[in-house]
């Protein structure tokens, strides 16, 4: 039963390692969850939608290997992601940086709505306010009541 | 102010079509290097012919004039075609050109360069691929220009066809060679 229990758990903590090979792993669980972590906000850039933590390119490979080296020669997250991108530049972050570069990209959507929404307000302002007819003047006034008298007779 | 609700839309359509317009003449794949105006980081390879008492390569034998430094694999089947060009660009003397043997396994390399001739001056050997992380290769083939102070200055990614080289590479080269 026991057996059993940890073949079950081995398979399960098996499952989620897709490209990531057992011998690339670091010994120490804590600095490979980091690792982990890390490749996952990383791009191939070989295979350019992927991260490198799910790429089967041996550039990924390479990729992963490095990260973890670095980890345990003690770089910071931060180094690391940052050895990586003096290499390649900001394209291997997933999530780019805000620089002003990209201010377009992390802005436009609210932009685009703020402009969409301005629109929309001056649409319906425009339809909700219909000019408010001028009072008839005296002249108007007595024909309009000899039209409606007139109306009466039979 | 009528009128600018209908100008509008047109302005935006135009101005995502030009943005897509020219998004289509890039290739996505194409990252841009890192080490444009920069130094060669630094590398000391051995040999690619294991044993044969090559010199390898190294960053320091960057310096004097403009070099090219060519990445190459035995698997790469561009590198295979852009080879003769090379062999061309040897022959005629045209500029001391260096290769980086980049992730080819045991001699793969160095048969590949028997077989079909060799082009370069001075050949590194990069099994493990580091020299070439260093560099931001992201395959092969590519080729840096490199000036004669040892700043990197320009690279080419994909085979270097005969066009690259009149319209990109020489120009750039009799560029660098005129600088003081």
């Amino acid at each position: 039963m026991r057996l059993l229990l940890l073949v079950l758990a081995l398979l399960f903590a098996a499952g989620p390692a897709l490209a990531v090979l057992p011998e690339e792993q670091l010994p120490d669980p804590a600095m490979e969850a980091r690792a982990r972590k890390l490749s996952k906000e990383l791009r191939c850039v070989v295979c350019q939608n992927q991260t490198i933590d799910d790429s089967d390119a041996p550039l990924a490979a390479d990729l992963r290997a490095i990260l973890r080296e670095r980890i345990k020669a003690g770089d910071t997250d931060a180094q690391a992601r940052a050895y990586l991108v003096d290499r390649y530049g900001d394209f291997v972050l997933l999530k780019p940086p805000m620089t002003p570069a990209t201010l377009l990209l992390w802005f436009g959507p609210a932009l685009a709505l703020a402009l969409g929404g301005f629109g929309v307000w001056r649409y319906w302002r425009g339809r909700a306010a219909p000019a408010a007819p001028e009072p008839l003047d005296e002249a108007e006034r007595a024909r309009l009541a000899a039209l409606l008298s007139e109306a009466d007779k039979p | 102010m009528r009128r600018l609700a209908f100008i509008l839309p047109v302005l935006a359509f135009l101005g995502i079509a030009g943005v897509l317009a020219f998004g289509l003449g890039r290739d996505p794949k194409i990252l841009p290097s890192m080490l444009i105006g920069k130094p060669l980081p630094a590398f000391d390879l051995p040999d690619v012919r294991a044993g044969s008492g090559g010199k390898g390569l190294a960053s320091r034998d960057f310096r004097g004039e403009p070099m090219l430094l060519n990445v190459f694999a035995s698997w790469c089947v561009s590198c295979r075609v852009e080879h003769p060009f090379l062999m061309r660009l040897a022959r005629e003397g045209a500029v001391p050109l260096h290769g980086l043997n980049w992730k080819d396994k045991g001699d793969a390399g160095a048969r590949w360069l028997t077989q079909f001739g060799d082009p370069f001056d001075r050949v590194g050997y990069d099994p493990t691929g580091r020299t070439g992380v260093d560099l931001g290769v992201t395959g092969a083939p590519e080729t840096f220009v490199i000036d004669a102070k040892g700043v990197v200055r320009y690279r080419h990614v994909g085979p270097v066809t005969p066009e690259v080289w009149t319209s990109k590479l020489e120009p750039l080269l009799r560029r660098l060679r005129a600088e003081p």
